[in-house]
């Protein structure tokens, strides 16, 4: 492989990775400080893409949409706390899987109901529809560095709330000792619904990107929760610097993987899995 | 506006099967200081936790000021201006020592900030030397102190200890007897649970012992300081 290539998958495998941690980011906060199993994760992402295909339908302008469908996931995923979620925080995992797999069934039937089976694709924005050429015959894309961009700021700002701000140490101080949050006269409940809408807004926020390149299909969003949950297992639950660092490296074992070993692709990062297990079973970081 | 800070009527508790309180009556009044004593496993903490929210089984009624808020949420309570030093401390291990006092500061109930972040750094001397540690590489004793300084950032009306001094050293058990001694000076009520009966009854105005889950006794401490044989029947001391 010559350079040239090496640097397209090396891009590839880099905004892929951004991508999942964007999901997989609230799936741990989720997981490790709430202590929910959320099922329904990727659901969130095939809701965020749906929602960037009708709202750009509707409007005519990707970034439009993608404006409004931030503050509709926002709402919902306040509400979905507020009515269903809030309601797991003492039960088992089982009785958690059972609801938020239902979710899983409940999004996908709204959604056949609403927009059909077909699957459809999103124009990428005309300003950002353009290639960077590497050389005479190969370009890169400008979206899919626009997609890295914007993710990588979405870490940086993630950073910055949850390690420098009140409502990031309530957050962490709320993964160790719940109650004694309350007793500090802190509403641990509204913390939990912040995370849960934050989860929830950032799997959405990863479906509109990545919309125009994926194009919007049934049953996008299960593909993206089982490779979340890789991502969760190896970067260690609950901490949003190992989703970071785990996202990235599945990102580029999977491209990379596609291109080397065609044959194995689909099992690479699941072996990846394994080894990190093997070595550090409780995933590479601890607990934000 | 009712002068009784916190107060239990006909309090019972219950974890899962196991009847814990039958029926207690507790009133703290604002500025004593009170001590809450008995033997291990007579419901002491578990008192302190029923009125504070945390125990989600319970007949009868809280009332915070005078207002009944028997089913209010922990925090409500807590905002209350009521603060908790639980038994076994309750730091936040994966938090800084300063995340630990910044997260909890607030104005006490009638606006004001009586105790700041500075005040409680020049209070603490160990902490300000520590800021940037883990809570989770702390001592027992500085442990403590983080606790009663993040509750006292809280800017409380009343202060609840349970077993503050458990499991320290005899010198930081002094030095945190003189902290607790320090903070009653300045007016703030506090409730005091403690193995150390001595220290309880010439630091309290009012003791009262629970036995099985009911009040066996209450005095003045003057009063039970001069009649040892009544301590000696409820605690066996
Ligand atoms: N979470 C719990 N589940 C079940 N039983 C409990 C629980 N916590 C306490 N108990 C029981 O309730 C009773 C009262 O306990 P509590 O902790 O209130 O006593 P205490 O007076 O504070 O004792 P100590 O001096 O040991 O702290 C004990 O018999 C104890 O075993
Ligand atoms: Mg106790």
């Amino acid at each position: 492989m010559d350079l040239v290539t090496f640097l397209i998958q090396l891009l590839n495998g880099l905004q892929y990775g951004l991508l999942l941690f964007l999901v997989a980011s609230g799936l741990t906060l989720i997981f490790g400080i709430m202590g929910i199993i959320n099922l329904a994760h990727g659901s969130f992402y095939m809701i965020g893409a749906y929602l960037a295909f009708s709202l750009s339908t509707l409007t005519g302008n990707l970034f439009t949409a993608i404006l409004l469908g931030i503050v509709l996931s926002a709402v919902l995923g306040i509400i979905l706390e507020w009515l269903l979620i809030s309601r797991l925080y003492h039960r088992d995992h089982l009785e958690q899987v059972l609801l938020t797999y239902g979710l899983i069934l409940i999004f996908e039937a709204l959604r056949s109901i609403l927009v059909g089976d077909d699957v459809h694709s999103i124009a990428i924005p005309a300003i950002l529809n353009h290639s960077i050429p590497l050389t005479d015959t190969l370009s890169y894309p400008v979206y899919r560095i626009f997609i890295s961009m914007v993710c990588l700021i979405l870490a940086g700002l993630m950073y910055g709330v949850i390690q420098r701000t009140r409502l990031g140490m309530m957050i962490r101080a709320g993964a160790s000792n719940r109650e004694m949050v309350q007793s500090l006269g802190i509403n641990i409940q509204l913390v939990y619904r912040l995370v849960f809408a934050m989860g929830f807004t950032l799997a959405a926020f990863a479906g509109m990107l990545a919309a125009p390149i994926s194009s919007v299909y049934p049953g996008m969003g299960d593909q993206v929760l089982i490779i979340c949950f890789v991502v969760v297992v190896i970067g260690g639950i609950g901490s949003v610097w190992g989703a970071l660092v785990a996202a990235l490296l599945i990102g580029l074992v999977d491209t990379f993987s596609k291109v080397f070993f065609p044959e194995l692709a689909g099992i690479t990062v699941y072996l990846l899995m394994a080894m990190v297990l093997l070595w550090r079973p409780e995933g590479l970081f601890r607990m934000t | 506006m009712s002068d009784t800070l916190l107060e239990a009527r006909e309090l019972h508790a219950y974890y899962g099967a196991s009847h814990i309180l039958h029926g207690v009556n507790f009133r703290v009044e604002r500025g004593e200081t009170i001590g809450l004593l008995g033997r291990n496993g007579m419901g002491k903490t578990t008192l302190i936790r029923s009125m504070l929210g945390l125990v989600s089984q319970r007949d009868g009624e809280v009332l915070v000021r005078g207002s009944l808020m028997t089913r209010a949420a922990p925090h409500l309570i807590a905002r209350q201006g009521i603060a908790y030093v639980p038994e076994g401390r309750g730091i936040f291990p994966n938090l800084s020592v300063r995340e630990n006092l910044v997260m909890a500061a607030r104005a006490g109930v009638d606006g004001h900030y009586h105790w700041t972040y500075e005040r409680i750094l020049a209070t603490f001397p160990r902490l300000a030397e520590r800021l940037d540690n883990g809570g989770w590489q702390l001592s027992g004793g500085e442990q403590q102190m983080l606790t009663i300084g993040r509750a006292l950032l809280t800017n409380p009306d009343l202060l609840l200890l349970d077993e503050a001094t458990e499991g320290l050293a005899p010198l930081i058990r002094r030095e945190i007897w003189k902290i607790i001694q320090h903070i009653q000076a300045t007016g703030i009520t506090t409730v005091i649970v403690d193995k150390n009966h001595s220290a309880i009854l010439d630091i309290s105005d009012r003791i009262v012992v629970l036995n099985k889950g009911q009040v066996a006794f209450e005095a003045n401490s003057a009063d039970a300081r001069n009649q040892p044989g009544l301590l000696h029947r409820y605690l066996g001391v």
